[in-house]
């Protein structure tokens, strides 16, 4: 009977590689603990900085001693790339916990069926709600649909189907389109529309601006995803005797339909909690408003802001609240765009 | 010999002219394509066309004094106003340039972990939450800022003070740390980690296989892989990538305003509770500002305009032609 050689893996960790790195980890955390001890340093986050500072040392050390200079220095990026993958995760835990901690006193089912016509933000919990907030974001947010939905895919489209003399020129002014700050897009409909036209606030003075910061987002999106699309279907829609009008609109858009989806789910996403331009343009009415088009409009981006800059216990607790639906929406939408991108790429 | 007429055939002219239909599509397209020139340049000419009163006013003046008065008799008549931005551009440059100084380290290690240390499962969980963060809405960066984050940088800014206090920006007079541009900038830095972290681990990724496993085959540690292959290649794009944060940085309104304290006066030290920022002054002075002042805040939009204009612009070109150079 031969003997066949068990498979070995030489650079598979020994349980001596392991015992040391675990006395590793604990030297660092109990010197952490003893430098917190020791030091005026307070805080979560001192033992934090302090293990890791601890660690990175150590580790560095012992791998130099063990196997050289080169291995102390990969150590040392070992542990330096760890942290920033944690110092970048960090904020984003904190930020979820905190609107789920101190929003969830906030919600109930009265916000929902509420507006603040007849309340105040410093009135008790119980006292109004963000039903004219909600309407007046989700009708931002179809207005603004209606107009840069068209335009946003039709620059795409510009930019992977005709090719023209301005390819280069336009695909650069989208990208910096996609840079102008919020509140200059508020200024410009401010300057444009609002003072010279209308000199009403309005939902319509909103959206126009809210579209302008959206343009980019669905153009550069769906550029990626019309580039996706293989040209064998343009030809083969060409071949077919079709003309670039019927190719594009019943080959190229259909194949493309879920990225196109998702683009503008970005888009909408992007715009949910834009706070500057509403400010400037929508005036923030109390009560439910149906009409885009005339009179003030409340939103949920302004809603948390008036009651932020209340200040009082209950307006912050109503500001944590609406920020919390705010984040719901926008993680909602963030979902759905993943999802369906996701479901594309596995087909 | 008998001549023959030759004939050379000459080439026939092919022309294909596209039918009305395609006539049609291709202009509806070629005008949405346009818009965005439409837009940007719309954006300039009204905020240009309504900010000139002022601009002209004060010429110069607009960028380098720093003092924002206007006083107005009872009819409403404008007495005398005096508008600079000098100390909102700094204050703009001063927490933009804060947030980059600590956000581009972070984000090019995160970057770096992401493409080649995370195993799959963490690599595609980490993606998720940081373009998630991206999608965050920057009144929730403020709030949260505001609340739960400006105690402990608080903390963290006398600790600099105390301890780094001998170098000049570490430095202050009077000890005041609520609300100073430090914060403003860690709330900053926190807002585009993602966008440089994804624009990063984007061009690293680009980084030649063939060469990062020569590398490897040549008995290199990771680290040293990193140095000599994917730093090499990334650089610029990194640069770029930094660049497109500080544009964001720079045009922030809601995040900065709720953390920072605005003063009009220059202010270098980035701990005393004193800033300024271009987009705080547009939502702080909006509120009560008579019609000759809002001209003004059209001008200080205009100048924020052109400004993260050129630094997106610079940005972009530079992300572009790393992208080229991926050999």
């Amino acid at each position: 009977m031969t003997m066949t050689p068990t498979p070995t893996k030489p650079w598979a960790a020994s349980p001596k590689d392991r015992i040391i790195d675990g006395s590793i980890f604990i030297v660092s955390l109990l010197s952490s603990y003893l430098l917190v001890f020791l030091t005026p340093l307070k805080g979560k986050l001192a033992y934090f900085v302090c293990f890791f500072i601890a660690y990175a040392i150590f580790t560095t050390a012992f791998k130099g001693f063990q196997r050289g200079n080169a291995a102390a220095k990969d150590a040392l990026v070992n542990s330096l790339v760890a942290i920033g993958a944690i110092v970048t995760v960090i904020p984003a835990a904190s930020i979820l916990l905190t609107v789920l901690q101190k929003g969830l006193p906030g919600i109930s089912f009265g916000l929902f069926t509420h507006d603040m016509a007849l309340a105040t933000p410093t009135d008790p919990l119980s006292n109004g709600g963000l039903l004219h907030a909600i309407t007046g974001t989700l009708t931002l947010m179809a207005l603004a649909l209606i107009m840069s939905v068209p335009i946003g895919i039709l620059t795409a489209l510009y930019l992977t189907e005709i090719k023209g003399r301005f390819t280069g020129p336009i695909r650069f002014l989208v990208q910096a389109m996609s840079g102008v700050p919020s509140i200059v897009a508020g200024l410009f409909i401010l300057s444009a529309i609002l003072y010279p036209i209308t000199k009403a606030y309005s939902g319509f003075m909103g959206a126009l601006a809210l579209s302008i910061l959206m343009i980019p987002t669905i153009a550069r999106t769906s550029e990626e995803v019309l580039n996706l699309i293989p040209n064998e279907l343009r030809e083969a829609g060409t071949a077919l005797g079709g003309t670039q009008w019927r190719t594009v609109a019943m080959i190229v858009l259909p194949a493309a339909k879920s990225g196109l989806v998702t683009a503008v789910i970005l888009g909408v996403a992007r715009i949910a909690g834009e706070t500057a331009p509403i400010l400037l343009l929508t005036g923030g009415g109390d009560r439910v408003n149906p009409n885009a088009f005339n009179g003030a409009i409340g939103s949920l981006p302004y809603y948390i802001w008036k009651s932020f800059n209340a200040g009082s216990p209950e307006a912050i607790t109503r500001a944590w609240a609406g920020l919390l639906v705010l984040v719901g929406l926008v993680l909602l939408l963030f979902t759905t765009a993943r999802f369906l991108g996701a479901r594309k790429v596995s087909k | 010999m008998s001549t023959q007429e030759l004939v050379i055939p000459q080439p026939r002219q092919i022309q294909t002219e596209p039918r009305r239909s395609d006539k049609v599509f291709r202009g509806v397209v070629t005008g949405g394509g346009l818009s965005s020139l439409a837009i940007l340049g719309l954006i300039a000419i009204f905020l240009g066309y309504r900010g000139f009163e002022v601009l002209r006013q004060e010429g110069i003046g607009f960028i380098t004094h720093s003092d924002w008065s206007i006083s107005t008799d009872d009819a409403g008549n404008v007495l005398d106003s005096h508008f600079g931005l000098a100390a909102m551009l700094v204050g703009t440059i001063l927490c933009s340039l804060i947030a980059v100084v600590i956000a581009v380290p972070i984000s090019v290690f995160s970057a770096l972990f992401l493409n080649f240390y995370a195993p799959g499962w963490l690599k595609k969980f980490l993606i998720t939450i940081i373009d998630m963060m991206a999608a965050f809405p920057s009144i929730l960066f403020g709030i949260w800022g505001f609340l739960v984050l400006m105690p402990s940088v608080e903390y963290w800014a006398k600790l600099l003070h105390r301890y780094l206090g001998f170098i000049p920006i570490f430095d202050m007079q009077v000890p005041v740390y609520t609300r100073s541009p430090f914060i403003a900038g860690v709330v900053l830095a926190i807002m585009i980690i993602p966008i440089i972290t994804s624009v990063s681990r984007e061009i690293f990724s680009q980084a030649p296989l063939d060469r990062i496993q020569a590398a490897y085959a040549l008995g290199a540690t990771r680290w040293a892989m990193i140095k000599a292959v994917v730093i090499p290649h990334g650089r610029s794009g990194v640069v770029g990538g930094a660049m497109l944060g500080l544009g964001r940085a720079m045009g922030e309104t809601v995040a900065v305003f709720t953390v920072l304290n605005i003063v009009f006066q220059v202010n270098w030290q980035m701990l005393l509770g004193a800033g300024g920022n271009v987009a705080s002054l547009i939502i702080l002075k909006f509120g009560e500002a008579s019609p000759y002042e809002i001209k003004a805040l059209m001008a200080a939009g205009l100048i924020l305009f052109l400004l993260t204009l050129i630094v997106n612009a610079m940005a972009n070109l530079i992300v572009k032609t790393t992208g080229k150079s991926g050999r």
